[in-house]
């Protein structure tokens, strides 16, 4: 099983609301540090057998053509992330949540 | 005269939107986003609602549904098409109209009669306003705020593309002590852009709903009417 991680935002310019409302709720928990929040979208991807070159682009052009839409957002990255780092992820998820 | 109203999954305005068509005496054909047939109508009705809940985009998953195959290329080769609210944000996907629609800037649900001018009375859906007329319909909507580059904007300025804009009053209009969107759009728009037309002028998208004003004693005008017959006419006229 492979996967591919697509990481999508909204263009710089474009006013993110979402992003705004969350910096405004910062404050409220003692973080008054962060100057903007900026919010964007994770697609994760999952392909059987090996994330091939074939793969990866198929996933530029999905993530050109329907994850993002070029007027407002960036395809900031497509990536194959690997089986283990993936399991790792999850095992580490798992044993934090029990402790 | 038959006008085609696509239903997609979450779609809310679609029957409002096939009564106007016979209020202003069409005959409204129901169409199916699944089918990639357009059962020979003469022009079609995208309609307001929440299409596959805004998932994703507004509009981005619609926009390549079966149906959208077979439209794209007829409102391409000039079929009148009229995007109203999620019909407008379809559209945008499709790359049949310019720009985008992103959330209102104040980031609230919008449902209030909205005052509106008539920017481009030549269409195949404004004929029947005059330019410059002003118009009251209702505009409800989480993402209603038009957005383009500047480029983008110009060029529709410029090609008498904006079909419809926001009124604003300046600030301090009598108006604005009752109403906090008199003295600025209701959602953020770039150049207070309510609708818009492509070139040849068949397709039209507004955040507005003028399906909503289009009988006595419902809604706040008569004024949506005018949409309907302004395609009437120009389909008799093709």
């Amino acid at each position: 099983m492979g996967i591919v991680v697509v990481d999508v935002m909204l263009k710089s310019e474009i006013l993110d609301p979402q992003g705004q409302a969350v910096a405004g709720a910062l404050p409220r928990l003692g973080f008054n540090q962060f100057t903007d929040v900026r919010q964007g979208k994770r697609f994760v991807l999952t392909v059987d057998g090996e994330v091939t070159d074939q793969v990866l682009a198929a996933a530029r052009e999905a993530a050109e053509r329907m994850l993002s839409n070029p007027v407002i957002e960036d395809v900031v990255s497509v990536r194959a992330q690997s089986p283990e780092a993936t399991s790792r992820t999850a095992l580490s998820q798992a044993s934090e949540s029990h402790a | 005269m038959r006008i085609g109203v696509v239903t997609f999954p979450g779609s809310l305005d679609d029957h409002d939107a096939r009564r106007a068509v016979r209020v202003a005496g069409g005959e409204p054909v129901s169409l199916w986003h699944g089918d990639d047939s357009l059962r020979g109508v003469d022009a079609v009705v995208l309609p307001g609602g929440f299409s596959y809940g805004d998932y994703l985009r507004a509009g981005a998953i619609a926009r390549f549904a079966p149906v959208m195959s077979a439209l794209i290329p007829a409102a391409l080769g000039g079929l009148p098409v009229l995007g109203i609210c999620n019909g407008f944000q379809i559209l945008c996907e499709s790359h049949l109209l310019p720009g985008a629609m992103i959330q209102n800037d104040h980031r609230t649900f919008i449902c209030r009669d909205q005052r509106l001018r008539v920017e481009n009375a030549t269409t195949a859906w404004t004929s029947d306003f005059a330019q410059d007329d002003e118009i009251i319909i209702v505009l409800k909507n989480q993402d209603g705020q038009y957005v383009a580059d500047r480029h983008t904007l110009d060029e529709l300025e410029g090609e008498g593309r904006v079909a419809f804009r926001y009124v604003v009053h300046a600030a301090g209009a009598p108006a604005a002590k009752y109403d906090r969107f008199a003295s600025r759009n209701p959602n953020g728009s770039y150049r207070d852009i309510a609708g818009v037309t492509n070139e040849r002028g068949n397709v039209v998208g507004l955040m507005p709903h003028p399906e909503h004003a289009i009988e006595q004693g419902y809604g706040p005008s008569l004024d949506g009417l005018k949409f309907f017959t302004s395609v009437l006419k120009s389909v008799v006229n093709a």
